[in-house]
């Protein structure tokens, strides 16, 4: 195949509408012939990529583009937002011995995208923010 | 879209909350409203059945850390069975497996809790 396949999806900033993402992710998965397992933990990333991208956007107008690309034998998977951008070097990374005390027990979605894909960068900006994440087959 | 169904019964002194569905905020929140209600009457073990919740989000799953922390002040348990590996990969992640327990399914769980 001569170029990289892909898939452009853009949802709109309404609760549950990340599961129509992760239906994208499983089929892409499949396509690429990768195993139950890895096709889980990128549904489980993109889910909280996409709510991470619902709450930065601030607002209930707008949409949220997510772009998958086969690059050879790797899956990368862009998200963006055109929220208010975030300082990733500002989140904290969650331990639940603080949560479970605390009076704020979410902000887990980065350290799990980390924990579930190979790649993660972030790209923000006043203007709004990507995370690219790759996943190997 | 969301479509979160529980059903509970009582086995001795545990509750056994089986759920359906996406474990979001709306199916963290059903989760604790029971688990709240049984302490109130003075319950304090229960056990979550997690064979038709293949898909969860960190912010039901932060629900349930909030059980786990109204759970200590009554020295109170909970636990989870039938996790979709996924699941269970989350919650190590997360690390509630340092304050709640796993069982591959209902009779383990029971067996241990009711012990």
């Amino acid at each position: 195949m001569g170029t990289s396949p892909k898939v452009e999806l853009s949802i709109p900033i309404i609760p549950d509408m990340e599961l129509a993402a992760t239906q994208t992710s499983e089929v892409v998965a499949r396509h690429m012939g990768l195993g139950q397992d890895k096709s889980d933990e990128i549904k489980m990333a993109l889910i909280e990529a996409c709510i991470n991208a619902f709450e930065h956007s601030k607002t209930e107008e707008g949409q949220v583009e997510i772009n998958f690309t086969i690059e050879d034998n790797t899956l990368v998977i862009k998200v963006t937002d055109q929220g208010v951008g975030f300082d990733e070097n500002t989140v904290k990374i969650p331990k639940i011995e603080q949560k479970i005390k605390s009076d704020h027990k979410r902000g887990w979605g980065l350290q799990l995208i980390k924990e579930l894909m190979d790649t993660v960068e972030f790209e923000s900006t006043d203007e709004g923010t990507t995370v690219t994440m790759t996943k190997k087959k | 879209m969301s479509d979160f169904q529980v059903s509970v019964k009582e086995v001795d002194d545990v509750v056994v909350i089986a759920t359906d569905g996406y474990l979001n905020n709306i199916g963290g929140e059903k989760i604790s409203d029971i688990c709240d209600k049984h302490m109130e009457k003075g319950v304090n073990k229960f056990l979550i059945n997690l064979e038709k919740t293949s898909v969860v989000n960190s912010i039901g799953v932060s629900i349930l850390i909030e059980i786990i922390e109204k759970l200590q002040d009554t020295k109170g348990k909970l636990a989870y069975c039938k996790l979709a590996p996924i699941v269970e990969k989350t919650f190590n992640i997360m690390g509630l497996t340092k304050y709640s327990t796993i069982y591959k399914d209902e009779e383990a769980g029971l067996s241990d809790l009711s012990a």
